[in-house]
């Protein structure tokens, strides 16, 4: 089957719709959780959502709505502990981890459920999702992408600095919840496309890749969400490529691992730019220097020279073997 | 225990305030009266209490005893929050992702924006003011972690300023902050007593903002020792500072604190347990 043909399958058009939404409600979540220096908060939840699952399987009801259900108390119970044990939360997101993840095995091998069963939503099955799964991901992806972007300045305030939104009069609590439980939806929303333990990946890799290169908040946020949607819906792309050709490539780890490759190729240009900041930076004034002219200096400094040439005070030095020479007359000064 | 006026003219009071953190008491029998268009300064040496009662003004730490008031208004039912301006005690102004010093200075404007609804034009006006008095308006797109520490403090006021609050608690920002960034700060806090708001200041060395200072209260072991005239910093620092009942720091025992005692026991200032 081509790769035109294979696209023309419903299930795949399923599976592009669901790795789209995903892709874009997933950063924008995480981008908050990075702020807060949270980044594995989703894995927790993650983790906290097998034993979901597997209570949907137990019960016969949606896997989806006891995931979203069970991970959203988990959420919550993170984060109340984290306000009252006055730690950074990673012992509470330790303690969910296991129990989650060991509670879902457990409930779904009582429940008499292969492994088969519950390894679709540890790792994704993007191409077995029905419609009812698509609108219910596509309206949950929704609501998480408005209320991340409406209420950014709030988010952001509360996540930057918690007592100074206290004062400003914000309801500090209610952010810190909505923040868990946002991440709890969109943990649940990613769980068929990359599966609940990739899914703080989809979470936090696009975050980390856009801050390699961005200044502020909004174009971090922004680029975050088209790198996860490059990166799931690529991913999704190269996986059923590969299928074509008769390798198995599962789409979660392939999207996964597409966003980590953006990431490698981010760094060494972020270390680059902010190497290149630091060199050019302006020297500060320091007020009247002595007078000290250099050596015979028969090289004529200017613009395109080939030396850096840094902005310090009212003129330009140039910078070359661990000297700063500036124009002074007919000669150059050492500054 | 003093009664606090109930004057109009009061921006914030504390009458008969206690604070336990944990159930340790740290501040007792605090009782201060800030009159509107007062540049109070906090004082004391470390651990004295001063963050602490800042904090407890602001509602951040709540109180086992006694009861604050910000314009007559008890703390619990107070909602005005655009009033109040915060610059909190920090080394920093970066978090977990890169954000522009603008960004983190239009988060000061939330106090006065309704949910849902971009910035208007009243709400960038304020924020660029704010960048001015700080003098950072050339830095508005530069990360707030690239920033020295001092400019990362400036960066705070800016947003505390940029909720045009007429009521402003500063905790020690000058803090390991320069001198040039200090003259800055006492520039920008020029601006402010101009526009007759209210400050209070947590400071353990006043440095260039010492000639702003109306008032100058002194704390010492969680409870206040000193309120009156401005001092010098060397002042507040002195061994006989704050000597128990000797509120007027001219009767000066001549004894450092925490001597042995050697006069007889119904002559010494010294008889309660501290």
């Amino acid at each position: 089957m081509s790769l035109a043909e294979l696209f023309a399958e419903p299930f795949m058009q399923r599976a592009l719709i669901a790795a789209l939404f995903t892709g874009l409600a997933a950063p924008a979540v995480g981008t908050f959780l990075v702020q807060r220096r949270l980044a594995l908060m989703g894995d927790g939840i993650g983790h906290v959502a097998v034993t979901g699952v597997a209570l949907g399987l137990l019960t016969g009801t949606s896997p989806t709505w006891t995931a979203v259900l069970v991970a959203t108390a988990g959420a919550v119970l993170i984060e109340i502990v984290r306000e009252r044990g006055r730690t950074n939360g990673d012992v509470a997101l330790a303690l969910l981890f296991y129990g989650g993840l060991a509670g879902g095995i457990l409930i779904s091998g009582i429940g008499g459920n292969s492994t088969a069963t519950l390894q679709r939503y540890l790792f994704g099955s993007l191409t077995t999702i029905s419609n009812g799964d698509v609108v219910v991901t596509m309206v949950l992806a929704a609501v998480v992408i408005v209320l991340c972007l409406g209420l950014a300045p709030q988010l952001f305030a509360v996540a930057q600095d918690q007592e100074f939104a206290r004062v400003a009069g914000l309801q500090v609590r209610f952010y810190n919840v909505l923040v868990a439980v946002l991440a709890a939806v969109s943990v649940t929303v990613a769980m068929r496309t990359v599966g609940l333990l990739l899914v703080s990946a989809l979470m936090v890799v696009p975050v980390a890749t856009s801050q390699q290169l961005t200044r502020s908040f909004r174009t971090t946020i922004a680029s975050a969400m088209v790198l996860g949607t490059v990166a799931s819906v690529g991913g999704l792309v190269l996986a059923t490529l590969a299928s074509t050709y008769d390798v198995n490539a599962a789409p979660g780890p392939t999207i996964v691992l597409l966003a980590l490759a953006g990431y490698v190729v981010a760094w060494p240009v972020g270390v680059w730019t902010r190497h290149r900041a630091r060199l050019r930076a302006p020297f500060p004034d320091a007020g009247p220097t002595e007078h000290e002219p250099t050596e015979t200096h028969p090289h004529q400094h200017g613009p395109g020279c080939g030396h850096l040439a840094v902005p310090h005070d009212d003129h330009v030095d140039y910078v070359h073997d661990g000297h700063r020479h500036a124009e002074h007359g007919a000669h150059y000064d050492e500054h | 225990m003093s009664v606090v006026p109930e004057s109009a003219n009061v921006a914030i009071s504390i009458a008969g305030g206690a604070v336990e953190l944990g159930g340790r008491p740290v501040l007792r029998g605090i009782d201060l009266s800030v009159e509107v268009g007062t540049f109070l300064a906090l004082m004391g040496a470390n651990g004295s209490g001063k963050s602490t009662l800042v904090r407890a003004l602001l509602g951040l730490h709540p109180l086992s005893k006694g009861e604050v008031r910000i314009y007559g208004t008890r703390l619990d039912d107070f909602g005005s929050w655009q009033r109040i301006g915060f610059v909190p005690q920090r080394a920093t102004a970066a978090s977990g992702v890169p954000a522009s010093v603008w960004e983190v200075v239009a988060a000061g404007r939330l106090t006065r924006r309704k949910l849902l609804r971009p910035l208007s034009r009243a709400d960038r006006a304020a924020i660029e003011e704010a960048l001015e008095v700080v003098g950072l308006a050339d830095r508005r797109r530069d990360t707030v972690s690239h920033l020295s520490g001092g400019q990362q403090q400036r960066v705070l006021i800016a947003r505390a300023l940029a909720g045009e609050p007429d009521l402003f608690f500063l905790d020690e920002p000058t803090a390991g902050v320069d001198r040039p960034n200090q003259q800055a700060l006492a520039a920008a806090l020029a601006a402010l007593k101009e526009r007759r708001a209210t400050v209070v200041l947590v400071a353990h060395e006043l440095g260039p903002l010492a000639p702003l200072v109306d008032r100058a209260v002194v704390m010492r072991d969680g409870r206040v020792i000193y309120d009156g005239a401005p001092l010098g910093d060397h002042e507040a620092h002195e061994p006989w500072f704050g000597e128990p009942h000797t509120h007027h720091h001219h009767a000066a025992p001549a004894h450092p604190d925490h001597a042995p005692q050697v006069a007889f026991p119904t002559t010494s200032p010294n008889g309660s347990i501290r």
